[in-house]
């Protein structure tokens, strides 16, 4: 991994949900995230890739100090968590969401929205708010008379790109998109990628970019890493990782792409449609009840990661020679 | 048009009258399916192909109008049918399935129960035929042990199967055609290409025509036939897919291609391409291109023009003032990138 400080780190984070099975049944544990060490270095923009249920906005939920892992530490610049405040947190880190029609108060306009961070933070004279406010809306390029709107009056289009500007009027060091660009039509979604990627040289931003397009994570991210049931399964650079696949399941994600090729035909994942539980995972590899090379050794024993360069693989394939021992906590 | 076709559809209208006036959502579209055959009707939100969707299977909101020269199904006319002859068709020969499993399975009957339903209505009162054919079906979109789902609930099952149990219902009485509202949007990638492959693999099993309706370029790309490419209510281009996406004419079309990263083909962090500007409002009294307020070659002309497609042989029409060789011309001056 590169040597360059990261701007947020998680070590070992491991969270855990215990969810009802029904009247008088108890609850049974579920690790959204088992075990998680990711670092997202500054200036970067980092890809996280996986199915929905797989963890990735637990550990977003996480790294924004919105839900406390279990186990493990999350460290700003360095620094663990557990010596900052929320706000403190929100201040370096901010989140934009999938869906700009929930994630916006309709109730309130455009101004008040963008401005509601810096009341929070008392950050300068309530004076300086509108100046304030009127220059993010320049930075993300919307006009400045949407201030008085509400959130009802815009398109899609324009309230992620509010949602954008609440991110940023507080000048954060990392922003969390989760989603940012699913729930768009394909010309806003180019829009808001470019702008996404102007600002993040303009500003010197990090990014985390959850998503499940592969193109976009493609196209944005320098670091990918591939999350399946709760584990990073494959880490790489981005070009390492999407020339060359290591993990059967990235493999099969990189294969469901649908290019807009008129010659091809959908591809065959080759991936069983059996989904597993993720509050009775499977033992040994979690992945192996759907993986097409599954060998022996995958239904008894978890395998540990393996690293080879910056290239990490969690896979029986590529042998557990090498690799750091860490602890893989399945089946205790 | 050629005598193959299982439904036929020309000039067809929809009008919803609103506050503001009369909302035009489609403004007179024409298209048809053959057996076998899959048409994607692409577009961004608002373009009205959801709508357009809606007016075949005569499920429009009741304040909206529809109006058609023609509306042909298997030698029935659509637009003279009485409700109750619709309602036989609907499920039975014409089936639907739509974006959100979640949403269009009922929560408080089991999947059995919602397969057999739509059998018993249409095809023969037996129980036991309708549960052999549920069984039959569900094993076809792969879902394992069948059987023993029968008795389960829509919240029971994963998206992915709740999108398979939509597909089987849809197929329970052997329609000879299936209209697809968006049936892999909500879904993850992985499970998006096997939905889709279930789709195409039982279309050909049993030759029916489908129209696939998506915002999607790469699924249209993957799985159709013939392309429609729908904006403001209207076709802007339409044509046999490899046409389309090799040499699209519409500024639209190129549009919308340049917009998405294609991995192997846009550089990383490159900018990507943007159609500026947004969708017009469709209330009251339309006329010209409507695209022409975000098109990067619009002229006067384009406000008095007329629907009138360039036809380009096989099929491949577009709805642009623009001559065939100029385009031609200036994709070959952009070293073939569009």
């Amino acid at each position: 991994m590169t040597e360059a400080a990261a701007a947020l780190e998680t070590v070992d984070v491991t969270c855990v949900f215990h969810v009802g099975q029904g009247f008088l049944r108890g609850a049974k544990p579920l690790r959204a995230v088992n075990g998680v060490s990711l670092k997202i270095p500054q200036g970067q923009v980092v890809g996280l890739v996986g199915e929905s249920g797989c963890g990735k906005s637990t550990m977003a939920n996480i790294l924004l100090g919105l839900q406390k892992p279990s186990s493990g530490d999350v460290l700003y610049s360095g620094n663990s968590a557990a010596g900052f405040s929320r706000r403190q947190i929100a201040r370096r880190i901010q989140p934009i969401f999938q869906d700009p029609y929930s994630s916006l108060n309709p109730t309130k306009t455009i101004e008040s929205i963008v401005s509601q961070p810096l009341k929070i933070h008392n950050v300068g004279e309530p004076s300086e708010w509108s100046a304030k406010v009127a220059e993010m809306l320049d930075v993300v390029g919307l006009p400045r008379r949407v201030a008085s709107s509400y959130p009802s009056q815009l398109s899609g289009g324009q309230r992620q790109r509010v949602a954008i500007a609440r991110a940023l009027v507080m000048r954060p060091e990392v922003v969390i998109c989760d989603e940012p660009t699913s729930a768009l039509d394909v010309s806003v979604q180019s829009q808001i990628l470019n702008l996404l990627q102007d600002l993040k040289e303009e500003l010197g931003l990090t990014y985390l970019l959850i998503s499940h397009n592969l193109a976009v994570v493609q196209h944005m991210a320098d670091r990918v890493a591939v999350m399946y049931l709760g584990r990073i399964v494959e880490e790489a650079d981005a070009q390492t990782l999407f020339n060359d696949p290591r993990h059967p399941y990235t493999r099969a994600l990189l294969g469901s792409v649908l290019t807009p090729d008129p010659r091809l035909g959908v591809p065959d994942t080759h991936l069983g449609t059996v989904f597993p539980n993720p509050i009775d995972p499977p033992p040994g590899c979690s992945f192996h009840p759907r993986c097409s090379e599954c060998m022996e050794i995958c239904r008894s024993r978890a395998p540990r990661p393996v690293a080879d360069g910056g290239h990490e693989t969690e896979c029986h394939l590529y042998g557990n020679t090498g690799g750091q021992d860490r602890h893989v906590a399945h089946n205790d | 048009m050629a005598s193959g076709n299982i439904l036929e559809v020309e000039n067809l209208r929809v009008d919803i009258p609103v506050a503001s006036g009369m909302l035009h959502p489609v403004r007179g579209i024409d298209f048809s399916v053959s057996r076998g055959e899959t048409l994607c009707i692409v577009g961004e939100s608002g373009c009205g192909k959801s709508l357009t969707s809606l007016a075949v299977m005569g499920l429009l909101p009741k304040t909206a109008r529809r109006t058609a020269a023609r509306m042909d199904f298997l030698g029935h006319d659509i637009r003279t049918l009485r409700e109750r002859e619709m309602a036989r068709l609907r499920g039975g020969s014409i089936s639907m399935i739509f974006q959100e499993p979640m949403t269009s399975l009922n929560p408080s009957y089991t999947i059995g129960n919602q397969l057999a339903e739509v059998y018993l209505r249409h095809v023969e009162q037996s129980r036991a035929a309708a549960r052999d054919r549920a069984v039959f079906l569900l094993e076809k979109v792969g879902i394992s042990s069948a059987g023993s789902r029968l008795g389960q609930y829509p919240h029971q099952l994963s998206g992915g199967q709740r999108q398979r149990v939509m597909i089987a219902m849809a197929l329970m009485c052997g329609p000879e055609l299936i209209i697809a509202d968006e049936p892999t949007t909500a879904l993850d990638v992985t499970i998006q290409a096997q939905i889709l492959h279930v789709l195409a693999d039982l279309q050909h099993e049993f030759e029916m025509g489908m129209i696939l309706i998506t915002h999607d370029l790469g699924i249209v790309a993957r799985v159709a036939d013939k392309v429609q490419v729908m904006y403001a209510g209207k076709t802007v281009e339409e044509g046999p897919c490899e046409a389309v996406f090799d040499a699209p004419m519409h500024p639209y079309t190129q549009g919308l291609l340049r917009c998405i990263p294609i991995p192997g083909k846009t550089q990383r962090g490159e900018r990507l391409g943007s159609v500026p500007g947004i969708v017009p409002n469709l209330v009251g009294e339309l006329s010209g291109c409507m695209f022409r307020n975000r098109c990067e070659y619009a002229s006067e002309a384009c406000a008095e023009m007329r629907d009138e497609p360039t036809r380009m042989g096989d099929g491949h029409a577009y709805t642009c003032l623009r001559a065939p060789e100029e385009i031609a011309g200036e994709r070959q001056g952009a070293g073939g990138t569009l």
